[in-house]
């Protein structure tokens, strides 16, 4: 298959063929990522530029390995979204960037579309590294390759997504890609969290966690805001721990060899006590180090072809 | 100077007439309508194949000035409107300062004197500074030329005040125009809420952000006995009220823009900051609810809301783009394509919402054709598509989700009291040359 994308902006997008070749793509490189040496010359000579509006660790970290170990130039840029405010455009931003000869962006921004903005107006490369409520492609991927790796086929899972469903764009890649492979998704969180109209993503919604987890292959939990309760989306984050965290007693509900994920960073004791997330159903590392290899994959897709043109 | 038009099918709505006939305007009025008229030294126009209304009326333009020439000024506004055929427009007061004092009103109708090619009728703000505290000087205002008031783009939201304020323009018969809109329901909303926000995770504005405040000012008018007209309807619930409202005596009116009844919010999925306007474009089935109000007589106007912004504002993530698109140079083409031809509404009925039902609800003499009235003509060509460039716009701003749309209806010429204003000799100035 041949993979003629500029840009990876979202999981919407991407056919099923186009996601089981990156799927497929990224086993390799997990492999290299045993190697004592973990290092392949790939994209030796190009340069990519992280372009963090937002704050992230492991997504920065996770790209500039992938970046290091592809042996490609990297650039962090990383700002508040203040500093757009003091003048110089995001475009003008970029567009400064651009000239300095840079071959791809990896984009994080507060604001829904972003890099869909700057993929339309720009022409190098564009990874979409979490846009708002939107997307977070990578970081799907990552989750659907460790399903895989784990469970095998995902066609067969059933596959539940507890918390704030409403401000998540990893719930959004996840439903959009997991569909696509014809996994059942389960939402579920607070009305408050449920975005309208989301059974139209072909999801069940559930306000009981408890009915959400039984039966389920994946749990997979998500990070909570503490600052949802000052905007009236909660009563207290106590409450919502009672009602929606994940516990021992919880996890009995679903399958004997259920896997508990999570896209961290884990409020541990809020979506999940310490004794799940480094509990034996807990794949919660495996995805992290999955998310290198993915990135590697997504890089390698991108950028490889048009070195050797 | 005079002016004969020859052979145009003149579709005046005031009269119903749809015939063929000769216009022979003479100074600023119009002197003559006939089936066949000579008059050798007139100027003349053939509009034979071409359809003559009379001249558009657009009662929800914003012409930014004073506060953000940048935007637009009162100058290229007209020549935008000219362009669109229309040679009437009404001007929303949230300038800065906003448009709530004689003397302001006053500053817009010399400004669109002075520099301006079609007539531009000020609206003034319900409340002074547009803060929805205290009461303008509706009375000074309407002396001074105001012809409605508005808050636009903001609600009044209190009730007592909005109470008030329908009750005072009782004595004035000056109609109040209500940009319907709960801000607490919407909050930092940038699009429809529905399927396309909760996929896309841009925040959403419900459809009962506006219908709340179409209730709220519906009751109003029944308490107070006085007239209300619905700025920019959007949602189904909000026609289906004011059908009800309509059936119960309630004194309202109410208007849709050409955007409103042509696009849905799937086109937010492109994120063109052009796509985001205030009230956000709806879902489909709002969207036929709308030609449907329009069809039974719920919707009486067709307006642009022509909300013009800068280039460089609105090209932006798509939260920091502000609200709006422009409109005045679109709206019949849209009006053509998605009524007409589809079928929605007649001609005659199409140029009605863009005339004579403004006229009647500002209280205005235009919106007809008539011997003796002031010669306010548009002739276009029904048939011929144009496409819409950016290049073209005569707006100063070019913020339009229609951008490369094939469009039918092209204006052949736009004439206000007797003179031909568009085709224009040369765009408006950027530069004011005399300051």
């Amino acid at each position: 298959m041949d993979f003629k994308r500029k840009d990876l902006l979202g999981i919407e997008d991407l056919s099923k063929e186009e996601l089981l070749y990156i799927l497929d793509t990224t086993k390799s490189f997990r492999e290299v990522l045993e190697r004592p040496i973990k290092k392949v010359p790939t994209l030796r000579g190009r340069t990519v530029v992280n372009l963090f509006f937002e704050p992230s660790t492991r997504t920065r970290m996770s790209f500039e390995l992938a970046e290091k170990r592809l042996n490609a130039d990297v650039l962090n840029f990383s700002v508040s979204n203040s500093s757009v405010s003091k003048g110089e455009t995001l475009l003008d931003t970029v567009k400064n960037i651009l000239a300095m000869k840079v071959d791809c962006f990896v984009v994080r921004h507060s604001v829904p579309g972003t890099p869909h903005f700057l993929a339309r107006s720009l022409p190098v490369s564009i990874i979409n590294a979490g846009d708002g409520a939107h997307e977070h492609p990578t970081q799907a991927l990552l989750d659907i390759y460790t399903m895989r790796e784990k469970k095998g086929d995902v066609g067969n899972l059933k596959v539940t997504i507890i918390g704030d469903i409403t401000h998540s764009r990893v719930a959004r890649s996840n439903i959009w890609g997991l569909s696509k492979l014809k996994a059942e998704v389960r939402v579920c969180g607070p009305p408050t969290l449920i975005p309208p109209e989301i059974d139209r993503m072909r999801v069940k919604v559930y306000y009981s966690i408890e009915e959400a987890i039984e039966g389920v292959d994946i749990i997979m939990m998500l990070r909570i805001q503490k600052e949802r309760q000052e905007r009236g989306f909660l009563p207290s984050l106590s409450e919502y721990i009672e009602l929606f965290s994940l516990t021992e007693e919880r996890l009995k509900l679903a399958k004997e060899d259920v896997l508990v994920m999570h896209p961290g960073p884990v409020n541990r004791g809020i979506e999940m006590p310490a004794r799940i997330a480094d509990g034996k159903r807990s794949v919660i590392l495996d995805q992290v180090t999955n998310g290198v290899a993915v990135r590697m994959a997504i890089l390698y897709l991108l950028l490889s072809k048009k070195s050797e043109g | 100077m005079s002016i004969l038009i020859k052979n145009g099918r003149v579709v005046n709505p005031a009269t119903k007439a749809d015939e063929v006939m000769d216009i022979l305007i003479e100074g600023e009025r119009i002197e003559k309508i006939a089936a066949n008229i000579n008059f050798s030294t007139a100027q003349l126009i053939d509009a034979s194949e071409k359809v003559v209304v009379p001249g558009l009326i657009d009662m929800h333009t914003h012409l930014r000035e004073p506060g953000r020439e940048d935007e637009e000024t009162i100058q290229t506004g007209t020549y935008a409107a000219a362009r669109g055929g229309f040679t009437t427009i009404c001007c929303m007061p949230n300038t800065n300062p906003a448009i709530d004092e004689p003397s302001l009103v006053e500053f817009v109708l010399k400004e669109a004197q002075r520099s301006g090619i079609v007539e531009v009728l000020p609206i003034a703000a319900i409340s002074e500074n547009r803060e929805g505290k205290d009461l303008s000087q509706m009375g000074r205002l309407k002396g001074a030329g105001a012809v409605a008031f508005s808050d636009d783009g903001d609600w009044v939201v209190s009730s007592h005040l909005m109470r008030r304020a329908l009750e005072y323009v009782k004595m004035l018969n000056v109609p109040i125009i209500s940009h319907c809109e709960d801000k607490s329901l919407n909050q930092d909303g940038v699009m429809n809420e529905g399927y396309f926000s909760t996929i896309l995770g841009l925040k959403g504005m419900p459809a009962e952000g506006e219908e709340i405040a179409v209730f709220r000012d519906l009751l109003l008018a029944k308490m107070t006995g006085s007239y209300v007209h619905i700025a920019h309807v959007s949602t189904a619930n909000s026609v289906r009220l004011i059908k009800e409202a309509k059936k119960a005596g309630i004194r309202v009116t109410a208007e849709v823009t050409p955007h409103h009844f042509t696009l849905t919010d799937e086109e937010v999925t492109s994120f063109n900051t052009n796509t985001k306007m205030n009230p956000p474009l709806r879902s489909k089935k709002d969207v036929e609810a709308l030609k449907q109000g329009l069809k039974n007589n719920i919707i009486d106007v067709i307006a642009t809301d022509h909300a013009p912004h800068t280039f460089e504002e609105k090209e932006k993530e798509y939260n920091f783009a502000p609200f709006g698109a422009i409109g005045l140079e679109t709206a019949l083409g849209l009006a053509i394509k998605e009524l007409v031809k589809k079928n929605v509404i007649s001609l005659m009925e199409t140029i009605a919402k863009l005339t004579i039902n403004p006229a009647r609800i500002l209280g205005i003499d235009r919106g007809e054709i008539k011997e003796g009235k002031k010669a306010n003509l548009t002739i276009f060509d029904l048939e011929k598509i144009w496409e819409v460039k950016e290049e073209e716009f005569l707006s100063k701003s070019t913020n339009s989700p229609f951008l490369g749309w094939h469009l039918p209806a092209r204006i052949e010429y736009t004439i206000v009291g007797g003179r031909v204003v568009y085709p224009v000799r040369k765009k408006a100035p950027s530069v004011r040359a005399d300051l």
